[in-house]
């Protein structure tokens, strides 16, 4: 019999530890210093500003920036590697149980306060949006609007990315009098931005994982085919929709339970009466057994 | 997509992703990550 109690907390506590795990250098936040150690070669695989005082890795989608828009490199190896070993791996599994920028929408959400549903006609052209961010700010505009030397600026990270904002900026300008000098109107747009997401996290679930995050995209891509997988069993399915009505990311879960905006967070697999869905990284023994029933009938 | 098929894409996504990186060390692009991830990203922070 599974222990469905656990799911909720299980999570919760993997978030925490995840989120500190990738932001360990509490030194830097003591001195207002980021880390300089060989680990900051490393992409870690949730969005983690570099510049937090705390990151020991490297922002995967900050890199990709970097070196599209460096001066040498234009295909980026070694940071699409890093996205692509996360992707088939875990898939979204990174956005529900690993990101921190999740984690604390995810706590924001549980304020009670009215929750507002966003209307398919609004939320489901909204969802291209991170695809559009990604290949806009992410992709092109570092390859093709640099400066006289020929190098671009990270433009998501500048203009859009709250968590370099809520990691970096705000820990970084609080401890440090020589940054305070710098704060304009860029600093400004950015915390309106933020401001504006975690208060939109209060009554949407996740917002920023729906429609903004090109990390989450990238992974999208991968959910399909990820080690990670959730399984619908369709001969327990009573088609009650008890699963659906639990997603908070609306996803379609008995017609499509491994789909794009699937973020893991097992939240259907809780709210089944009938133990129909699972997960994990070792499906394939459920599956064999589906088979091997099939052929004994 | 059938099981096998799932299987093929599983690995053929592994063997690239490890052949990117080592492609990517052999190019120095660590380097140019280490670069930035080691200096306050002005940008980043909201700065730039």
């Amino acid at each position: 019999m599974k222990n469905k109690e656990n799911i909720s907390r299980t999570r919760l506590i993997i978030q925490i530890i995840m989120a500190v795990f990738f932001n360990g250098y509490v030194i830097g936040f003591a001195k207002g210093k980021i880390f300089t150690g060989a680990t900051k070669a490393l992409c870690v695989p949730v969005l983690n500003c570099y510049s937090c005082p705390g990151a020991l890795g490297s922002c995967p989608i900050g890199a990709l920036q970097s070196v599209l828009g460096g001066r040498k490199h234009r295909f980026p190896f070694y940071v699409l590697g890093f996205i692509m070993l996360f992707g088939i791996v875990f898939g979204r599994f990174i956005c529900g149980f690993l990101c921190p920028f999740g984690l604390i929408q995810d706590l924001l959400h549980k304020i009670p306060v009215p929750k507002i549903k966003v209307p398919n006609l609004i939320d489901k052209p909204l969802r291209f949006l991170k695809y559009i961010i990604l290949i806009l700010f992410v992709i092109l505009m570092p390859l093709f609007f640099t400066n006289d030397f020929g190098i671009s600026s990270p433009y998501f990270c500048k203009w859009i990315c709250p968590v370099g904002t809520l990691e970096g900026g705000i820990p970084l300008v609080f401890l440090n009098e020589s940054l305070r000098n710098g704060l304009g109107f860029l600093f400004n747009f950015k915390i309106t931005i933020l401001i504006v997401i975690l208060v939109l996290s209060l009554f949407i679930y996740r917002p920023f994982c729906k429609y903004l995050c090109p990390l989450g995209a990238l992974y999208a891509f991968f959910n399909k085919f990820s080690l990670y997988q959730m399984e619908l069993d369709k001969e327990k399915c009573i088609g009650c929709k008890k699963c659906e009505h639990a997603c908070k990311m609306n996803v379609k879960v008995t017609k499509n339970i491994n789909s794009f905006e699937c973020i893991r967070c097992r939240e259907c697999e809780k709210a089944c009466p009938v133990n129909a869905i699972n997960s994990g990284f070792n499906l394939k023994k459920s599956e064999e057994k589906c088979e091997n029933k099939e052929k004994t009938v | 997509m059938d099981r096998k098929g799932i299987l093929a894409a599983r690995v053929s996504v592994f063997i690239v992703s490890i052949c990117f990186i080592a492609m990517g060390i052999m190019r120095n692009e660590h380097f140019v990550v280490f670069k930035k991830a080691v200096k306050i990203c002005l940008e980043c922070i909201g700065l730039g």
